[in-house]
């Protein structure tokens, strides 16, 4: 499986998605440059967690309007698999691969806390792997988590399984208390209409090494090694 | 704008004395320029010249065979092994915190970001240390929600996890809230690099974002007393942009991996001025800079606010000759300005052009040999004796241990810093090993099995009461923290928060604290590397209480062999290490509960504590304890309950059971500074008091971990009982009482 990361001026997690790809899963991995147009040939396209363009504007608008991310959505179109982290997640609802939008944290505060994810459909790329009845605590660290889209998108999402992970009690139920930032039905991440587009806002590139403690998020790459293999 | 008449009233406003007007032209041999006398003024401020304390701070131990770096330049360094080797520093943005909290404290971290990635390390953790006044003062909470944000935001943007430090609240600094913020960076031994204007003709790069009138005086600001005026100083506080930091970092970063980059230095306190004269007078040479080449934010800058903006992120470099595409094209990649301004000279002077015209022209040496250095006279404060009087007997015992335990481990002093944790990325970069909620940040060295460990710490408290024993037991308690976690204590940085210097009582204090912190650090053998002085925290006439912060760095060789301090199953013995008894005396129970602080504090033995921390080093190494947590601030049971609060897991309770013969307050709530409480499996523990003793140290069985409550017993007696959950309720809401 060959994997690319595009890099924008203040992405931070970059370094972290690189790690997670090469290190852990030894997959080759190649770094793209946000000027550059050419992904070389992935099998899967990971968009990095960080603060591009320091947020200005809106998180995730100017770098939606790169060279890379032109590549990325033709990527896209044409089935590859894209995954976007936290700030590459509102870079995929800026470009439009994604619906709706992530507003403010209701809180108004950057949360960072690790939590409980539930996977809403097991049967995407990014989620066979998962075991039923299986939570992944993964952390999130964000400011504008707090998803949003309009009624006839909400209904499609739910009605067609895109709603990837919702934020989950420990016990795996839906709870105002363990949802951080007032997303929608507590929605951690969506998929696109073909499922080939995840776009969530848990790190799960910092949940995938036992010397820090969880390796949930492996689950996630795992799965996407499973779906391109069958 | 017409020049200015330079005379001495002018001089005088800007905080120079009448021997320094003198000194002034003697070095020049005439009378300063409008602009030289903007370079003096800055240069010698108390913040950047340490005129009051340089003396005293030469007493302190600054070296060891693992210290690559010591004080005098940007950041320390100590070896860390296998070639590897970590930048550290701490500084305060006090002052500015105060005016506009939000930029005051976010340019504070974006500051010392800087100085650790000038030394050419990546900076993968940040500590900050914050002080606020009386949890029900009228301005802690819009000072809390400025400050905490302004550090989050900045350390989030760039993407270097937080991973602890301290929140203290005390009424002393009601007019002038404190944030020390340390930076820790990683770097190869054999690639430091040096603030330093090397080699006669090499140009002198300007890089980073452009200049405006945004800080200027700041380091002026920043040594002076605050009045009722202090409003009026807003615009003095400089505007952060963590988004061009990120560019900075990434640049600079990726010029230092060639080697063409000669000296590099960040523009920090009192901006192109000091940047440009210290780099020059480390390399003994000259330099020439024509102003007219710094790109600007806005028209019409004159040389005097070119000179002392403060405006953030930017960096100044000397750089081999013949090397400017390879420099222009990594800063073109980066969206980042790169100007060459000026070159390094042979005069051994700082000249400064504007528009064809010489506007500075100054001697260096003539600015660091002949700065003003005070030996300032001290006293004891008068108050002190009164202070140090405690009568117990006047004082009410505990009448309802469970309910006033529960209160004081859910006032704003003892209770959880989620609120403020949360604001900040604790995880970026993968290497936290344990974040904020632990006894000390901890972050894995990848490719190695290496951790680092870093605590930052202070008890203003004590210092008041006894500075030479508040200082001392700083470093001691960081160290104990540090070696708490499974790493040796190697190496300190501090950041030092005192009042007017001017006044005896506070440079007593400063010289007592020195001689507290000399004392520790050569006993624990931690050298101090860098660090900085902070006078003048003063609001109307009155001072905090001496805050000498220390930050500790340490090493564990191996990761899989930590501790942390949470209890990690039930049926596992609960020994108290170190001192059995603590003492009110200084206590935060007197101080926040009953409006005290009063009394001798705790004793330290600075053997003894030596002979703690090396056993709490070996018993983590050897696998014999499942926790440890250093019993600080608060006593004995609240450090016991804090083990049972594991943010990330169930809760688990323990059964406690003391021995009688203290008050109740006193033995719930006295400090000690020499205490450890660690679980053992019942297997190892016998293990463990053998090692206990062979080291010299006491320890005793106090309990067992186990079920959902905490209970209390005096020799078997039941005092109270609480369950975990509700403790927990207690202490995770603590915060929300001051922002109500």
């Amino acid at each position: 499986m060959r994997v690319t990361v595009v890099q924008f001026l203040g992405s931070n997690c970059d370094h972290d998605v690189i790690q997670w790809s090469k290190d852990i899963f030894r997959m080759p991995t190649e770094v793209v440059w946000y000027t550059e147009s050419d992904l070389r040939k992935p099998d899967l396209v990971l968009l990095p967690g960080g603060f591009s363009y320091g947020d200005y504007l809106r998180p995730g608008a100017m770098a939606s309007r790169t060279p890379a991310i032109e590549s990325v959505i033709d990527f896209a179109k044409s089935g590859g698999l894209v995954l976007g982290i936290c700030n590459g997640f509102q870079i995929l609802c800026e470009c439009g691969l994604l619906p709706g939008a992530l507003l403010r944290n209701s809180s108004l505060h950057f949360i960072c806390r690790d939590l409980y994810l539930k996977a809403g459909n097991k049967k995407t790329p990014f989620t066979n792997k998962i075991p039923d009845g299986k939570l992944l605590r993964v952390p999130i660290a964000h400011g504008d988590g707090n998803y949003f889209c309009d009624e006839e998108t909400a209904k499609a999402l739910e009605s067609e399984g895109r709603v990837a992970f919702r934020y989950v009690s420990p016990e795996g139920k839906i709870d105002p208390e363990w949802n951080p930032n007032g997303s929608m039905s507590g929605i951690a991440g969506i998929l696109s209409e073909k499922k080939n587009v995840l776009g969530m806002m848990p790190h799960p590139e910092r949940a995938s090494d036992k010397a820090l403690g969880c390796e949930d998020g492996r689950l996630i790459f795992e799965s996407v090694i499973s779906h391109l293999e069958s | 704008m017409a020049e200015m008449e330079v005379t001495f009233e002018l001089a005088k406003e800007n905080g120079i004395t009448p021997e320094e007007w003198e000194k002034i032209h003697k070095i020049l041999g005439r009378k300063p320029t409008y602009p030289e006398l903007g370079i003096f003024q800055a240069m010698w401020s108390e913040h950047c010249s340490y005129k009051s304390s340089k003396i005293h701070l030469k007493t302190l131990p600054t070296e060891a065979p693992w210290v690559l770096q010591g004080p005098g330049e940007n950041a320390g360094i100590i070896d860390i092994g296998d070639g590897w080797a970590v930048a550290f520093k701490m500084e305060s943005h006090n002052h500015p915190s105060f005016i506009e909290p939000y930029q005051g404290a976010a340019t504070g971290v974006g500051g010392i970001l800087r100085d650790v990635f000038t030394m050419g390390a990546r900076p993968l953790a940040n500590l900050n240390g914050l002080f606020f006044g009386a949890p029900d003062h009228p301005k802690t909470p819009f000072l809390m929600r400025g400050v905490v944000a302004g550090v989050g935001d900045y350390g989030n943007c760039i993407g270097v996890p937080m991973l602890g430090g301290q929140v203290t609240f005390h009424p002393c600094f009601n007019g002038n809230n404190l944030v020390n913020a340390f930076t820790l960076g990683v770097l190869r031994g054999d690639r430091i690099f040096r603030g330093k204007a090397e080699g006669v003709g090499n140009p002198v790069w300007y890089v980073g974002s452009k200049t405006g009138r945004d800080g200027i005086h700041g380091a002026t600001m920043a040594s002076a007393e605050f009045s009722e005026e202090t409003e009026e100083k807003k615009p003095t506080v400089q505007v952060g942009d963590p988004f061009t930091e990120k560019l900075l970092l990434e640049a600079c970063l990726e010029i230092m991996a060639d080697d063409f980059v000669l000296g590099i230095q960040d523009m920090g306190a009192a901006g192109l001025t000091s940047s440009s004269l210290e780099m020059a007078e480390r390399a003994g040479s000259g330099i020439r800079i024509d102003l007219s080449k710094i790109p600007l934010r806005e028209k019409d800058l004159n040389p005097y606010e070119i000179l002392l903006s403060e405006s953030q992120e930017r960096m100044l470099f000397v750089a081999k000759k013949g090397y400017e595409k390879e420099i222009l094209s990594v800063f073109r990649k980066w969206n980042l300005d790169a100007v060459q301004i000026g070159e390094v000279t042979d005069t051994s002077r700082a000249e400064f052009w504007f528009g064809g015209k010489k506007v500075a022209d100054i001697p260096i040496a003539g600015i660091g040999d002949e700065a003003p250095l005070y030996d300032r006279p001290s006293a004891e404060p008068e108050e002190l004796s009164e202070m140090r009087k405690l009568d117990l007997s006047k004082i009410e015992d505990l009448k309802d241990p469970g309910k006033e335990f529960l209160h004081f481990i859910g006032s704003p002093h003892l209770c959880s810093r989620k609120w403020v944790f949360t604001q900040y990325d604790q995880s970026v970069r993968t290497n936290t090993v344990q974040g904020p909620y632990h006894e000390a940040g901890l972050i894995r060295l990848k490719g190695t099995t290496k951790g680092i460990a870093m605590s930052l710490d202070v008890n203003p408290r004590l210092c008041k009461l006894d500075p030479r024993l508040g200082a001392a037991s700083a470093v001691a308690e960081s160290a104990l923290n540090v070696a708490c976690a499974g790493a040796k204590p190697l190496g300190v940085t501090d950041c030092l928060n005192f009042g007017n210097p001017e006044k005896p009582g506070v440079m007593w204090e400063f010289k007592e604290a020195m001689a507290g912190m000399r004392e520790a650090c050569l006993k624990l053998e931690t050298p101090v590397v860098s660090g900085n002085v902070s006078f003048y925290n003063e609001t109307e006439g009155v001072g905090i209480y001496p805050t000498p912060s220390i930050g500790m760095v340490g090493l564990a060789e191996d990761i899989s062999k930590t501790a942390t301090c949470f209890f990690k199953k039930d049926g596992a013995k609960v020994l108290l290490l170190g001192k059995r008894k603590g003492t009110l005396g200084g206590s935060l129970y007197l101080s926040a509960v009953k409006g005290l602080d009063k009394g001798n504090p705790p004793e330290l033995d600075l053997d003894y504590h030596k002979s703690l921390i090396n056993l709490m080093i070996s018993l983590i190494g050897d696998g014999l304890v499942e926790s440890a947590h250093d019993v600080s601030e608060g006593g004995l049971l609240p450090a016991l309950a804090e083990c049972c609060l594991s943010p990330l897991s169930d809760d688990l309770g323990a059964s406690i059971d003391l021995k009688p013969g203290q008050r109740l307050d006193e033995l719930f709530f006295g400090e000690s500074i020499s205490r450890v409480v660690v679980t053992a499996d019942p297997e190892s523990a016998g293990e463990v008091m053998k090692s206990a003793a062979a080291a010299g140290i006491d320890a005793g069985e106090i309990g067992l971990t186990g079920g959902k409550d905490f209970s209390v017993s005096i020799e078997g007696k039941r005092i109270f009982s609480l369950k975990i959950s509700e403790i927990r309720t207690v202490w995770e809401n603590g915060i929300d009482k001051i922002l109500a």
